[in-house]
């Protein structure tokens, strides 16, 4: 599993945000991206994950794979994305959360709760699946959120400064489970982060805008 | 990515175009057709050629000068009254203002009734004064339908306040107002006034579009005028409605012509509150530099605050004295409660057809116009908004019903549904549609666009994402959204009388038509009823998404 920016630009009113882009992330590897505020680092995430809101223009391609999914919806383009909030969806229990992110194609009511109930256990949520996302701990989200985008199997995955909202001390468990769980399933992984630390710890390419 | 934006592309033109064929062309054909009559063009009655006599006939017709005077006066002063108050409220801190929705809920027709039940020679206010005066008889004053006007205004200020609070809340509720407050009081300015020269200049922006509805159905309203407005001669909408059902057909003329004036009636008041925005900004600025600290300004404040309350307990009274004269058996003056009790007016009075037709034309009218705005708003993700197609939903808003609704009947006429319940939806779609739209559009727009980002990137199609993340999410927000369009449908009245051909009775028409009649408990049981719709229909607002969300804390507390 690979991603893959070729010359990847976003331009707004004919105006390009930053230079040309170009990428390779292995599979397993996370590369970080890093850069002053405002200079387009979560406009490239969104060209990525194909989030562009209207007004932006796009040049370049997106690989996933191998694959060229720049003309794809986000749905289709299989690049997860987590951010800095943990965004679990309101109205949906914390299982009904994960179960959200679990593909049609795992079929029977059985086996899918046993998945979820799976994915929670590695979190260490055990039997939280009809809790209210509200009443969790900020690390409880964050790891919910985490199992929530590992489930629907992503080839890719985007993390929007995953980590700036938690406190320094669950900062760096956070990230042990974070780049653990995403080495051991090879995902590309592309970060924004302010953080040189989270950089060091990623251990891939860096690039600064 | 091309392909999703040209389907949500297509979506949008889809919406569009049902907003222009169903929601404006009528409007403009209704419009047409009145005007074509206002010239002499009546083919229905064999004149095929354009003149000026229904001009002339309308010139001619007694009392064509007080009516237009009356309605002037009384449009424009209650919209600036009730603005008065309700900036001056504003200015000294109003709290959060939980006890508006009934007050907002309620419709005209029943907040009308109830005010010519207390303010009428025999009401509850000379009820209670009787002992005092030594009055053993109702006293002989016009205190309801008096020549100036009065009781109208009255009324108007008492429905229209609760609005324009609600609209300026919302307003507020986008400015820093505490902080630059703040600021002003370090300088030496008094609360109030620093309110009104720091705040009131950025809140008018986005409260102009409303103050302008509310002062052109002010200058419009026909139910209102009807029951507690002057008789003869009334505002110009009720003589217009007056001549477009008088026996001799010919008034068509005149009444076509006088509808049309209404229609120019609403543009000039309209012009007159822009031009006075004009000369306001140039002597508020002089105001302004000139640096007065305004510390004598705090009474008039309370001044405003005073009225809010008085009319406030003044609409109170009124829906309470609905409810006493529906249950009053025997009640004679001065008594200030029924001597005898019954709810035999209840058992009596025919009121269930009119409940089933108003409840059916609201739970039609309401869910296609909660479909369409869920569309519209579906349509715009992704693409710049289409600011023009947004201004044009309040055009039904702005131009009087009387204008159009008769020229709009004769086009249905001759295509052969007037006098339907489908006719009567669409008349009522074109009024229920943009306040739907307008109660959703905001709390739509201001959920987190990153948790439906965050769902595409699970795989989860446009579609799903509507169906499984946002409707759900946004419960609390559609079913307010639904309750405002039903409080609007029950209050229509013009609407659902012209279009229904007179053969459809709801609530409404029902007690607009009883409250010139005599008996006072069948128009209080109606009126009831009418206000108690709206009332039932915000509980379940507020209720269904409690308990849907009970174990939902985030949604319970109401925010995304």
């Amino acid at each position: 599993m690979s991603l893959e920016l070729l010359e990847l630009s976003v331009r707004r009113g004919g105006v390009a945000l930053f230079p040309p882009l170009s990428l390779q992330v292995a599979g397993g590897a996370v590369a970080a991206v890093m850069g002053p505020s405002g200079v387009g680092k979560s406009t490239l995430l969104d060209a990525i994950g194909g989030h562009l809101a209207h007004g932006f223009s796009l040049t370049g391609r997106v690989l996933v794979q191998g694959r060229d999914v720049t003309a794809l919806p986000a749905e289709a383009r299989r690049i997860g994305v987590m951010f800095q909030d943990a965004l679990l969806f309101p109205h949906l229990s914390v299982g009904d959360n994960l179960a959200f992110g679990l593909p049609a194609a795992v079929r029977g009511r059985a086996v899918r709760q046993a998945a979820v109930e799976a994915a929670l256990a590695q979190a260490g949520l055990e039997g939280m699946y009809g809790r209210d996302p509200a009443t969790l701990s900020g690390g409880q989200r964050a790891r919910a959120a985490l199992m929530r985008a590992l489930l629907a199997e992503p080839l890719a995955l985007l993390l929007d400064e995953p980590f700036s909202k938690l406190d320094a001390a669950l900062r760096g468990e956070m990230r042990r489970f974070l780049f653990g769980h995403l080495r051991a399933r090879g995902i590309a992984t592309l970060m924004v982060t302010h953080d040189p630390e989270d950089a060091a710890e990623a251990g891939g390419a860096v690039v600064v805008l | 990515m091309g392909q999703a934006l040209h389907q949500v592309s297509r979506l949008r033109g889809a919406v569009l175009a049902v907003v222009l064929l169903g929601l404006i062309a009528p409007i403009l054909v209704g419009l047409a057709e009145t005007a074509r009559a206002a010239f002499g063009v009546l083919p229905a009655l064999g004149l095929n050629a354009w003149s000026l006599k229904p001009w002339r006939m309308l010139f001619a017709q007694p009392g064509f000068g007080s009516s237009l005077r009356l309605s002037v006066v009384t449009g424009l002063g209650s919209t600036l009254i009730a603005l008065a108050l309700a900036v001056g409220f504003c200015a000294a801190a109003p709290g959060r203002m939980r006890w508006l929705p009934p007050f907002l809920a309620v419709p005209h027709a029943a907040m009308a009734v109830g005010l010519a039940f207390v303010l009428a020679p025999s009401g509850w206010i000379a009820r209670a004064l009787a002992p005092v005066m030594g009055w053993v008889q109702p006293p002989d004053i016009a205190s309801v339908h008096d020549a100036w006007g009065l009781a109208l205004m009255l009324g108007l200020v008492v429905k229209e306040l609760p609005f324009l609070l609600l609209v300026m809340a919302s307003g507020l509720s986008q400015l820093p107002v505490a902080r630059q407050i703040a600021v002003g009081r370090a300088m030496g300015y008094g609360p109030g006034v620093a309110w009104i020269k720091l705040i009131l200049p950025q809140l008018w922006p986005l409260i102009r579009l409303p103050v302008w509805v509310v002062l052109a159905y002010g200058v419009s309203v026909v139910d209102m005028a009807i029951i507690l407005g002057p008789s003869n001669p009334p505002t110009l909408a009720v003589a217009v409605l007056r001549w477009f059902s008088a026996a001799d057909v010919a008034m068509i003329l005149p009444a076509s012509a006088g509808a049309l004036l209404q229609a120019g009636l609403v543009v000039g008041c309209i012009a007159v509150l822009w031009g006075a925005e004009g000369v306001l900004r140039v002597v508020g600025r002089w105001w302004l530099r000139r640096g007065g600290r305004g510390m004598s300004w705090a009474p008039g404040l309370q001044l405003a605050r005073v009225g809010v309350w008085g009319l406030i307990g003044l609409a109170a009274v009124a829906l309470l004295s609905l409810m006493v004269w529906s249950l009053a058996w025997r009640w004679s003056y001065p008594m200030i409660w029924p001597e005898a009790w019954s709810g035999g007016i209840w058992m009596r009075a025919d009121w269930g057809k009119a409940l089933i037709n108003t409840l059916v034309l609201a739970g039609v009218t309401v869910v296609l116009s909660l479909l369409l705005a869920v569309f519209w708003l579906e349509a715009e993700e992704n693409l710049t908004r289409a600011a023009w197609a947004e201004a044009l939903i309040y055009l039904p808003l702005l131009i009087p019903q009387i204008g159009f609704l008769y020229g709009l009947n004769v086009v249905f006429l001759r295509a052969g549904i007037s006098g339907g319940y489908g006719a009567v939806v669409w008349a009522q779609a074109l009024f229920v549609f943009p306040y739907v739209m307008i109660a959703l559009s905001e709390p739509w727009r201001a959920l987190d666009a990153r948790l439906l980002r965050l769902a595409a990137a699970l795989g989860a199609g446009r579609w799903r994402r509507l169906i499984a993340l946002r409707l759900p999410m946004l419960l609390g927000p559609i079913l307010t959204a639904a309750a405002i369009g039903v409080a609007v449908s029950v209050a229509q009245y013009l609407p659902t009388l012209f279009l229904g051909a007179g053969r459809i009775a709801t609530l409404t028409t029902e007690a607009v038509t009883l409250s010139s009649g005599s008996d006072r408990r069948v128009t209080g049981v109606y009126a009831s009823l009418q206000a108690a719709l709206p009332f039932a229909a915000y509980g379940l607002a507020a209720l269904v998404p409690a308990w849907w969300h009970r174990n939902r804390r985030d949604l319970r507390r109401g925010g995304v």
